[in-house]
């Protein structure tokens, strides 16, 4: 046990497949959800499947303070304390529904579960399913099987990759919050990949870019996603996001108020209860900036704010990144208009938030 | 017509032998099918074609080599003759290990086939949920394969009950020890006993027939399940 390495994840591996180079240098910590992002190619798979010893590449990887490969070691996949959930369910076909969520968990000594059966059945809704076959069951319904599969093998760390990429999107929908639900109730970190900023923007806490083998980025999502000199920020949806909780609604004009030190904001529809954990997301090109509050406007989230940094975006327009209390915001605005309120770093502006989505 | 007592003790003869050569090609195969779709050695095609050459040359030539090399001068037979065992032509051994052989692809091909359709993903999925190979092969690949397997024991089964070169040149024609389904129709053609040689051949053709409609049906029947 190497107590240097305790709750976090240390990887490197390099490798060359065929016209692919890998190089990839990670360290994590061991908690929440981390987003392996990046386009198709990326790596993003490969990496994850290093991490499970499903391939075998040179390099080290040490998770929790337990060497997992080395130079001279490598754990098979069969002992390390992992699950995985791949983009296709990939249930065993000749097992029920039951079989397939018994497979890991049987394999498990009792004293070293973590889950038990009934909770995992209960909590995914597959009480009516567990003597089906798969061939039964559709894609979404698949799905949540193979997580509960791998969530009964009792996991320190959880790998997904891409589970909903193969799902349609009512089945999306069906899945994303039993995802989001997965970091709150049970201590698992979780590495998941995905190519779909949303999803991203929604579940990751931690954020890791990789780019064409290489990370060119790892840290906290809001920096990933809002920092001038990553593509993210770059990007036609680029947006942060800010975890506020819930204060009250407003049945009559039907918004929902959600508050964090300092900040507050109003946005349309009744989501969650009160005290309720939310995130929202602000898209840069709904985020004005002017020197002064303006007396009447139809834009209700109007945020005292300053400049961090301003950088040049597409032609004509730039970036403004934004420190609001301890949270960023990103804002485009046309270079005139930069140019018009002569905005430097360091500046106090208001910001004008048009709209404020929940993630 | 009834069946002579030594067509009843040729048709056991047979069956005994299909049984033993069944048992035995199951046990060999298997490994060595889950060798050829998992290895990634260049001898695995070298392998593929020694195995599958009993599929074309003449079974004639096979029981040739398999006498020389079996018998009191040849390099197995002396050697099992050095550790004090009797040589194996012309014996119920011989016949088995010439059947084994020559039934070989027929038992190591569809188990092949079975365990390649499997796939890698499920035995992946297996070592995520910590099974270990050996609790891999048994848990997801032998019942996955299932279909393959029975495909192997009938069609290694039925080939052997149909076998005749092999035996001929190697078992010779010992009454209760080597003298099988197949040359007991040879002699009763060569004695000019039709009528006898007629009921064993319709009954082989019967048999091979209900084997064959049974093997499809079945896989009919898993191809049904499975999709």
């Amino acid at each position: 046990m190497n107590t240097d390495h305790l709750n976090t994840i240390d990887a490197h591996f390099r490798t060359t497949l065929g016209s692919f180079e890998l190089d990839a240098e990670l360290s994590l910590p061991l908690r929440g959800v981390t987003a392996l992002f990046g386009p198709s190619g990326s790596g993003k798979t490969t990496l994850l499947r290093l991490i499970a010893g499903l391939d075998r590449a040179p390099g080290s990887l040490i998770v929790n303070g337990e060497v997992w490969q080395d130079d001279r070691r490598f754990i098979p996949t069969h002992r390390r304390a992992l699950g995985y959930v791949f983009q296709e369910a990939s249930l065993f076909p000749h097992l029920s529904v039951r079989g397939n969520l018994e497979y890991g968990w049987k394999r498990v000594p009792a004293a070293e579960r973590r889950i038990g059966f009934n909770d995992v059945v209960e909590w995914l809704g597959l009480e009516t399913l567990l003597m089906h076959r798969p061939q039964q069951l559709s894609g979404g319904q698949r799905q949540r099987v193979a997580i509960g599969r791998a969530l009964l093998a009792s996991p320190r760390l959880l790998l997904m990759d891409e589970p909903l990429s193969a799902l349609d999107s009512a089945s999306r929908a069906d899945i994303l919050p039993y995802l989001e639900q997965l970091h709150r109730q049970l201590e698992l970190p979780i590495i998941y990949v995905s190519h779909a900023l949303d999803e991203v923007a929604r579940l990751a806490d931690t954020l890791l870019l990789i780019e064409a083998g290489k990370i060119v980025y790892q840290g906290p999502l809001v920096d990933g996603l809002t920092r001038l000199d990553l593509p993210l920020a770059h990007r036609d949806t680029a947006s942060t996001v800010i975890d506020t909780a819930v204060v009250s609604h407003d049945p009559a004009f039907q918004l929902t108020h959600v508050a964090r030190q300092g900040i507050a904001f109003e946005l349309p529809g009744l989501h969650g209860t009160p005290g309720e954990p939310l995130r929202v997301r602000v898209a840069a090109r709904d985020v004005s900036l002017t020197l002064s509050p303006p007396n009447q406007t139809s834009i209700l989230n109007l945020l005292p704010a300053r400049i961090l940094e301003i950088a040049d975006d597409a032609p004509g327009q730039v970036l403004v990144r934004l420190a609001l209390e301890d949270c960023v915001l990103l804002s485009r605005i046309t270079r005139k208009s930069a140019h018009a309120l002569s905005l430097q770093p360091g500046m106090a502006v208001v910001a004008q938030v048009k709209s404020v989505a929940v993630a | 017509m009834n069946l002579s007592s030594a067509d009843v003790s040729a048709i056991t003869l047979t069956l005994q032998l299909a049984a033993v050569t069944t048992l035995l090609l199951m046990l060999i195969a298997t490994p060595l099918a889950w060798w050829l779709t998992h290895t990634q050695t260049r001898w695995r095609a070298t392998v593929t074609a020694l195995v599958s050459l009993p599929l074309v040359l003449p079974p004639t030539v096979l029981g040739f080599y398999l006498l020389v090399l079996l018998g009191p001068r040849g390099m197995i037979g002396q050697w099992m003759q050095a550790l004090g065992m009797d040589t194996l032509p012309f014996t119920f051994g011989g016949l088995v290990v010439g059947s084994v052989i020559f039934s070989l692809p027929f038992a190591v091909q569809p188990i092949t086939n079975a365990f390649a359709a499997i796939g890698a993903r499920p035995l992946e999925v297996a070592a995520t949920l910590r099974a270990s190979l050996w609790d891999r092969f048994w848990s997801v690949a032998v019942p996955l394969a299932r279909p393959g397997f029975i495909t192997a024991a009938v069609l290694a089964f039925a080939h052997t009950v149909g076998e005749f070169g092999v035996v001929l040149m190697l078992g010779g024609n010992i009454p209760g020890e080597t003298r099988v389904l197949s040359v007991a129709i040879y002699d009763h053609v060569e004695a000019i006993e039709y009528g006898q040689a007629h009921l064993l051949s319709a009954g082989l053709v019967v048999f091979s027939f209900v084997v064959l409609l049974m093997l499809g049906r079945h896989s009919g029947q898993w191809q049904r399940t499975t999709t």
